[in-house]
Order: C-alpha cells, then sequence, then structure tokens
C-alpha cells in the first residue's frame, strides 16, 4: 500500500467523520441531510478503496441516491417551519448522559484495539479479484438464495406497509 | 488499513447513537439509524478482505433492510404528522402507559 493509497484512505475517513459531527449538529433537517450524503458518498469511496466496487456503487445510488431522497421528500411534505423552533436538542441532563454513553462505547473501542484475540482469517476459497461483480453475485444466487427470496417478501410487506400507513383515512 | 476502517466504523457508529440520543426531531433520528447502518455496513466490507467475500453479500442484505425500513418509517412519520402536526418526539407518548 503506497503512501498516496494511505493518505487518501485517511482523508477521505477524516472528511466521513467531519461530515457526520456536523451533520448530527445541524438544526436544519435539509443541511443534516446534505451532509448525511457527504459522508454517504465518503464511505462509497472507502468502499472504493477497499476493493469492493459494487458496493461503493450501489452505496451511491441506493443510498446517496434514494434513500436521501426519499428523507428530503418528506422533510419537503411535512412543511415543519423554521428550523430553530422544530429541531430542538434536549437539555443539559440528556446531553451529558448522551456524551458518557459516547465515551464508554469509544473505551470499548479503545479496548478492542489493544486486544488482538480476533479468529484467524479464513483463507477465501477463491482468490479475489478485485471489482468483478461475479464474486457477489455467485454467493447472492447459490448459498443466499433463500434469504435472498426473503427480501422480496420484505420488500412487498413494506411497501404495502407504507401505503397503508401514509394514505388519508377514506371516510 | 482495515484496523483503521473499523475505527472509522466505531466513531461513526458512536456519533449515531448520540445523535439519536440527543435530538428530537424524527426524521433526524431516522437519518441518525442510516448512519448507524452506514457504520456497520463498513465493518462489514472491511472484514470482508479478510473472512472471504460473505461480508459484502450482507451489505447488500443490510441496504435492503435499510430501504424498506426508511419507506416504513417515514409513512409513520408521516402518519405522525397527520395526528400532532408536528413530528417533536416529545408528544409521541400515546404508549407511555
Amino acid at each position: 500500500m503506497g503512501l498516496f493509497y494511505t493518505f487518501h484512505f485517511y482523508l477521505f475517513g477524516v472528511i466521513a467523520i467531519i461530515s457526520a459531527v456536523t451533520f448530527v449538529t445541524r438544526r436544519s433537517p435539509v443541511a443534516a441531510a446534505l451532509w448525511l450524503v457527504n459522508t454517504m458518498f465518503c464511505l462509497a469511496a472507502l468502499y472504493v478503496m477497499m476493493d469492493a466496487q459494487f458496493i461503493g456503487a450501489i452505496q451511491v445510488l441506493v443510498y446517496a441516491g434514494a434513500i436521501m431522497v426519499v428523507f428530503l421528500f418528506v422533510v419537503m411534505l411535512l412543511n415543519l417551519g423554521h428550523a430553530s423552533d422544530v429541531t430542538d436538542i434536549v437539555g443539559g441532563k440528556t446531553k451529558l448522559a448522551a456524551g458518557i454513553v459516547g465515551l464508554v462505547l469509544l473505551a470499548e473501542v479503545f479496548v478492542l484495539w489493544k486486544d488482538d484475540t480476533a479468529p484467524a482469517p479464513v483463507p477465501a476459497q477463491r482468490p479475489l479479484e478485485p471489482g468483478v461483480i461475479e464474486q457477489v453475485a455467485a454467493p447472492l444466487f447459490r448459498e443466499y438464495l433463500l434469504a435472498f427470496e426473503i427480501t422480496s417478501v420484505l420488500l412487498l410487506a413494506a411497501i404495502v406497509g407504507a401505503v397503508i400507513l401514509a394514505k388519508r383515512r377514506v371516510t | 488499513m482495515i484496523q483503521e476502517a473499523l475505527f472509522f466504523s466505531a466513531v461513526l457508529f458512536i456519533i449515531g447513537v448520540i445523535g439519536v440520543l440527543t435530538r428530537r426531531n424524527a426524521i433526524i433520528i431516522f437519518m441518525c439509524v442510516e448512519l448507524m447502518l452506514n457504520a456497520v455496513n463498513l465493518s462489514f466490507v472491511a472484514l470482508s478482505k479478510l473472512y472471504g467475500i460473505a461480508g459484502q453479500v450482507f451489505v447488500v442484505f443490510v441496504m435492503t433492510v435499510a430501504a424498506a425500513e426508511a419507506a416504513v418509517g417515514l409513512a409513520i412519520i408521516i402518519s405522525i404528522y397527520r395526528h400532532h402536526e408536528n413530528v417533536d418526539l416529545r408528544n409521541i407518548n400515546l404508549m407511555r402507559g
């Protein structure tokens, strides 16, 4: 791994974290959504750098493209008024509790960082060539075929549920 | 590089948790949940370099579930908005008992 690669890996990671912090602290939902899109783009770049080009592409298409557009549509639809009087960040005590939770989780990360009891890496059955969709598609349609089919039922249920929940009562 | 990716993933997840705990706008809380799902996806992709391609396959499933969750969750938010005329979580206590 060259210096160029390492530098850009850290660059995208740091931009992702900075965007995420900015996203959490914005008052306006639209600004928050746009910062979250920025985080997702950086994550897509990280996926591509880790030889998961297909995942990076659908990250941009599905997450940054589709899901965030749905969020922005709902923000637009609800017409929540001025940002300052809707998105109130909760008061001191809850903020302190959230900070403590965050510190505990961060401490866990550092404990795990020092710990090397991770299971030994499994040698890949086939050599992983970077960027070949077949590498993702073959297990998806062979070993995980049942899960794939059940996913279609999940999507159907989600569509029906969304329509039923969001439609107006016809009286 | 895998360690760094796992670290970024953990930090993003923590930011998502703090967002869920500190915000009151239901839409922003949903976006924080999406951020947490993204952080987990980053872990999956990083570990798929060590343990084989199954991690990337699982990311596809996580994205599907996230899309379904966003659709249903936003529909719930819309129907809450019809009741209360806002999406502030302080007003959503129908099931408090």
